[in-house]
């Protein structure tokens, strides 16, 4: 190229990253990969093979294994052989070897880049810039925690194996969310990656040999869908952590259902980007950048929906235009290219129908005039202005490069618009008013609010959605709690209901009949079937009734929680009050709760008289908790904080158990209701009364109406209302394995939170084991609010 | 090597004093006749520091140019030089030292070899006090390279404002076809934009139809909010150029500073139709650096902006090292120092 014609034309030309290493590595390897079990290399066992493309020429890189069920079968078991052992290493053991791993990633980092570009066609920059910095980042940050474990989570250990499942948009980095954090907390793991993006996790198991890391502690399985399904339902696996779309995280919720499996799930979002007519819109312009034409759009937490202020909407929208022109599409190798090839013909065509249903739905398209490449994979940066909040690319993810936008007047109008969707993974706001900021940001229904920024990743904030979304958290203290459970903790188990005798009641004057109804919005409210339970004496004496609640009553009871977002809005020292005052008033009455507990359960009067007092000091336990559970301050790389708040789920169902009825039943309620949760509270079906009766200590403590609602009747179908309840958050549930199951797989209908135990799982007497921070986890949800400041 | 440019419909009913003398050197663009002083919109302007470092940071990763596109943007970047000596014990001979260099900055055979022979390589100015403004004039006679003159109590700004003024008058008369004068930072940091608005209009009338550069000296601003307010009021007043620093501050061009003053020349130009120049000065040292810039101008800016008339780099010591990359590339080896000829 002649140089004057370039002073002429000041282009950039091409500036290709050498791809020569990661071909030869490919070569060594004959194009040929097997599966990586108990630190070995194995055929499939039956031969069966898939090919690996480039998607930015065609070309074929590969050729991976297909795995089978016994090929499943021999990672779960190399995997289980190996935890004991990786377990008793012990944190500083662990820790040396999380540090290898992340020293290792640095010494093969541009080796990590390259093959990932050749193999997911995201550019070089970004591979080279961000995904594998940060995922060194992830192992070094593990290796802290697995140093600090015992220390920083006493009474908590490993949950065993861990089945690992992750998406071709991020294939290194997903595998160090999801590596780093089990095995720093002593599990092993059985992974498996996206079958397009198989490659770079398959040097990742080099690295593994090259740190020696114990054969087994590390599986790595690839294959087809089928692989990730038969992990998702393999019996000997106590934990499956999946990364995907929202449809296959409902299938794997609903396929683990009642199987005691733990489960993270982080899904998909159509993630909010909102502009304030206040904000710097250079800025804010590259953020849409970093937003929606990162990794082409391919993000589930892309901000794909741009909210713009009306007056500032035609001023941002023509800045955007102007650097869309500047963005350059091409081969992802060239150290120039911002947009990359999509990973599959099959993804760009459903980008393309999107937005063809988008123009024909009405809205304005623009798309920058220079041309995609000819050959390969690519889609141009596309910007929909003029959508509605009903239009399809408003509601669905359309995972491509591809930013729709709409206008909002006033702050109020923008949360209602940005929470207008099924997901809640991240969003992000742009203002330079930081009075703004901070009062949207806890209005968003999202796991990860950015402020002036977007995108923003690091080890030591935990990242996971709201809604559907998912569940779960990746990275920081509370991605460690994922891979732990309680020391103490017994497993979910199947549990027989006594058969209840019936007798008549005993002859004399008989007592004035009391009515127990249900307690709906802070009122009592007859069943709406009219039907009603007989409650018995362990004698078989008939004590009262107890209404039977059916599936409107749940309907009401939901609703009424719904409606009482202000117990939400309260300050923690403001629920303390209520909280000590249902204490004050259940300990009045103290001597009533505990004869009702004696005619019911038979209980000595000196073990009905202690499960009364629990209660009250349970009652006083919340109270103090409501305005202590406090949140944290991340310090992440970067001149800003990172605020980990505390937010409670919003609407919980809760299941009660038998045993321990009143202090059960007190517990569960005011643990969810100390976080600012409304519930709706189905107690012991055997001893509702003692349910019925506490409604009155409710109505003279001030309790508001509809934070706390108590429907009784059978307690399993009543369950699986909630659990089906789209409006419900999360639902607590206390039953047999088989309700575990119905409940959690109905559950998947809109992902809400569950949290399953079994009968006598817990000792609610002991207050290290029946109350404290394990319950207010399950209350609330961690949101991360990235501020970065400075003038 | 000026390209004639295309010229952006002005929207006049914007424009302010209509008596802004026709512009030679803007190429065929129209000279910024500059703005009455708008207080609402210099209140109303907004940085945001951290995204502001974040794109400054990440440019860099974004784009690189390799090769013979290198070897084109540096001889570029050489061509918007302003090659400059600002010290105590500057003489005339030193200057004609400079102007000599100015002249054939790139060694002939250097340039011969990758075959841009017949370029006419030269730098954009040389840039002097007043003292050396005569010598500078005389050392590069016939040579059509202009002398830039510092001016306005340079560095500080805080001589008496009507030497200020005479200063530029000064500087013209011997010779001087730019003027870089600084800002009263005083005014700036006290919030009076009026007072900085008024004494740069009063410089640029001096300045009759010499080309003026206005130096807002970001190190002294405190924050990134009050270099897009310089930099707007500048405009308004009717600067040819903006300018990062003198060299002389404790920091002196950042490339998140430059993005700013570049975001500001295109928001004005929006407004008023007109094309401002950059001037980032201090601090520059290497090629690389140097490329870091050109990236930032044709990103925000585009590639008009690259070229001297709208471009200019202040720099003593830069072109050595842009002289060691010319010759790596020419010939595959790394150069030294003592191979190119001093300024």
């Amino acid at each position: 190229m002649n140089i004057a014609a370039i002073m002429e034309s000041m282009e950039y030309g091409p500036a290709p990253e050498a791809a020569g290493p990661a071909e030869a590595w490919l070569a060594r390897h004959d194009h040929r990969f097997d599966l990586f079990i108990a630190g070995q290399w194995r055929t499939p066992a039956d031969g069966g093979r898939l090919t690996s493309l480039n998607p930015a020429t065609g070309r074929r890189l590969a050729d991976i294994a297909q795995a089978t069920a016994a090929d499943v079968d021999a990672a779960v078991e190399a995997a289980r052989k190996a935890q004991p052992g990786w377990a008793r290493l012990g944190g500083h053991g662990r820790a040396r070897y999380l540090y290898a791993l992340a020293r290792l990633v640095q010494k093969h980092a541009r080796l990590l880049a390259v093959l990932e570009t050749l193999d997911n066609g995201k550019p070089i920059r970004e591979t080279r810039d961000i995904d594998v910095p940060l995922m060194a980042r992830h192992f070094y940050h593990h290796a802290g925690w697995a140093q600090l474990l015992d220390s920083e989570f006493p009474d908590h250990r490993p949950l065993g194996v861990a089945g690992q499942i992750i998406p071709w948009n991020f294939p290194l980095l997903m595998l160090a969310w999801k590596i780093a954090p089990a095995l720093a907390a002593g599990n092993t793991v059985v992974l498996k990656p996206a079958e397009d993006t198989s490659l770079t996790a398959l040097l990742f198991a080099e690295i593994c040999q090259e740190a020696g890391l114990p054969a087994g502690a590390v599986n790595i399985l690839t294959g087809s869908g089928e692989v990730g399904e038969l992990i998702v339902r393999h019996p000997d696996i106590d934990k499956i952590a999946f990364t995907g779309s929202t449809e296959v995280g409902r299938l794997i919720r609903a396929a683990t259902a009642g199987s005691g499996k733990k489960l993270t799930l982080e899904l998909g979002g159509k993630s909010p980007f909102i502009v304030f007519d206040d904000a710097d819109l250079d800025a804010t312009v590259e953020g849409a950048v970093d937003a929606i034409w990162f990794n082409q759009g391919q993000v589930c937490c892309a901000g794909s929906r741009l909210l713009v202020q009306e007056s500032a909407a035609p001023r941002l929208y023509d800045k955007l235009r102007a650097r869309m022109d500047t963005l350059r599409v091409g081969d992802p190798l060239d150290k120039c290219t911002d947009i990359g090839a999509i990973v599959s013909p099959k993804q760009r065509s459903r980008i393309e129908g999107l937005v063809r249903t988008g123009v024909i739905e009405g809205a304005k398209l623009w798309q920058p005039e220079a041309p995609c490449p000819a050959e390969g994979c690519f889609y141009p940066p596309t910007l929909l202005t003029d959508v509605e909040p009903a239009a399809t690319v408003a509601q669905e993810e359309i995972f491509g490069p591809v930013l729709v936008a709409m206008t909002f007047r006033t702050p109020a109008e923008a949360a209602s618009l940005a929470n207008n969707t099924r997901y809640g993974l991240a969003a992000s706001v742009w203002t330079e008013n930081i009075n703004l900021a901070l009062d949207i940001a806890p209005k968003i229904k999202a796991g990860v609010v950015w402020v002036n920024c977007t995108n923003q990743f690091d080890a030591s904030s935990g990242f996971g959605g709201y809604r559907e979304s998912g569940f779960g958290r990746e990275g920081g203290r509370e991605g460690m709690f994922e891979y732990l459970t309680l020391a103490s903790k017994k497993p979910v188990r199947k549990t027989k209901t006594p058969a209840v005798l019936t007798k008549a009641a005993s002859a004399g004057l008989p007592a004035i009949d009391r009515t127990a109804k249900l307690y709906i919005g802070g009122k009592q409210a007859r069943p709406d079937g009219g039907y009603s339970r007989p409650v018995h004496s362990p004698a078989g004496a008939l004590l009262g009734h107890a209404g039977d609640g059916n599936r409107k009553d749940i309907r009401n009871a939901v609703e009424a929680a719904r409606k009482a977002e202000a117990w939400s809005s309260l300050s923690g020292h403001a629920r303390a009050q209520v909280l000590y005052y249902c204490a004050e008033n259940l300990s009045a009455r103290a001597s009533e709760f505990a004869d009702r507990l004696r005619q019911m359960t038979g209980a000595p009067k000196t073990a009905a008289a202690r499960e009364v007092d629990s209660a009250v000091r349970r009652l006083f336990a919340y109270a103090a908790w409501a305005d202590k559970y406090d949140g944290a301050v991340h310090s992440p790389p970067l001149r800003g904080v990172v605020l980990a708040m505390h937010e409670p789920q919003g609407v919980i169902g809760i299941a009660c158990p038998d045993d321990a009825p009143l202090l059960s039943f007190v517990s569960l309620w005011a643990a969810a209701t100390a976080m600012g949760n409304r519930v709706v509270v189905i107690p012991s079906e055997r001893y509702p009364l003692i349910a019925t009766d506490f409604y009155q200590v409710l109505d003279t403590s001030d309790m508001p109406g509809g934070a706390v609602n108590i429907v009784t009747g059978a307690r399993d179908p009543l369950a699986l209302v909630l659990a089906e309840h789209h409006d419900v958050d999360a639902i607590w549930c206390w039953g047999g394995a088989d309700t575990a199951r119905r409940v959690e797989a109905a559950a998947a209908g809109n992902l809400k939170r569950t949290w399953i135990n079994s009968p006598g799982a817990i000792d609610w007497f002991n207050p290290l084991t029946g109350e404290g921070r394990e319950f207010l986890r399950h209350a609330t949800q961690v949101k991360n609010i990235w501020i970065p400041y400075g003038e | 090597m000026l390209k004639a440019q295309k010229v952006v419909p002005l929207d006049r009913g914007r424009i302010g004093r209509p008596d802004a003398p026709a512009a030679a050197h803007n190429g065929a663009a129209r000279r910024n006749p500059g703005l009455p002083f708008d207080a609402d919109l210099i209140e109303s302007l907004r940085v945001n520091r951290s995204a502001a470092e974040r794109r400054a940071a990440t440019l860099p990763g974004r784009r690189t140019v390799k090769k013979e596109w290198q070897a084109a943007w540096l001889l570029k970047a050489v061509s918007c030089l302003d090659l400059t000596t600002l010290a105590g014990d500057d003489t005339p001979g030193r200057v004609h030292r400079l102007c000599a260099k100015a002249r054939q900055p790139v060694r002939r055979d250097l340039l011969e070899r990758i075959g841009v022979g017949d370029l006419r390589l030269t730098v954009g100015a040389v840039c002097v006090y007043h003292a050396m403004v005569e010598p500078a004039v005389a050392a590069l006679a016939g040579s059509d390279i202009p002398v830039a003159a510092v001016s306005t109590g340079f560095p500080a700004g805080l001589s008496p404002f009507d030497l200020r003024v005479k200063e530029i008058e000064a500087s013209a008369a011997a010779g001087a076809r730019e003027i870089d004068i600084v800002i009263n930072r005083s005014h700036a940091l006290t919030g009076d934009w009026r007072a900085v608005y008024d004494e740069m209009r009063a410089f640029r009338a001096a300045c009759g139809a010499v080309h003026v550069k206005a130096i807002i000296a970001v190190g002294d601003l405190g924050t990134l909010r009050n270099v897009a307010r310089a930099s707007m009021v500048c405009m308004m007043a009717g600067a040819d150029f903006i300018k990062t620093s003198t060299g002389k501050e404790t920091t002196n061009a950042t490339l998140p500073a430059s993005l700013v003053m570049l975001r500001m020349i295109r928001a004005y130009g929006e407004m008023t139709g007109c094309r401002i120049g950059f001037k980032p000065a201090g601090g520059i040292s290497t090629a690389k650096d140097a490329m870091a810039y050109q990236m930032l101008m044709k990103e925000e800016l585009g590639v008009p902006w690259l070229q001297p008339d709208l471009f200019r780099i202040g720099a003593s010591s830069l072109l050595t090292d842009i002289e060691r990359q010319i010759e790596h590339f020419a010939d595959g080896r790394y150069s030294a120092v003592h191979r190119h000829p001093m300024a």
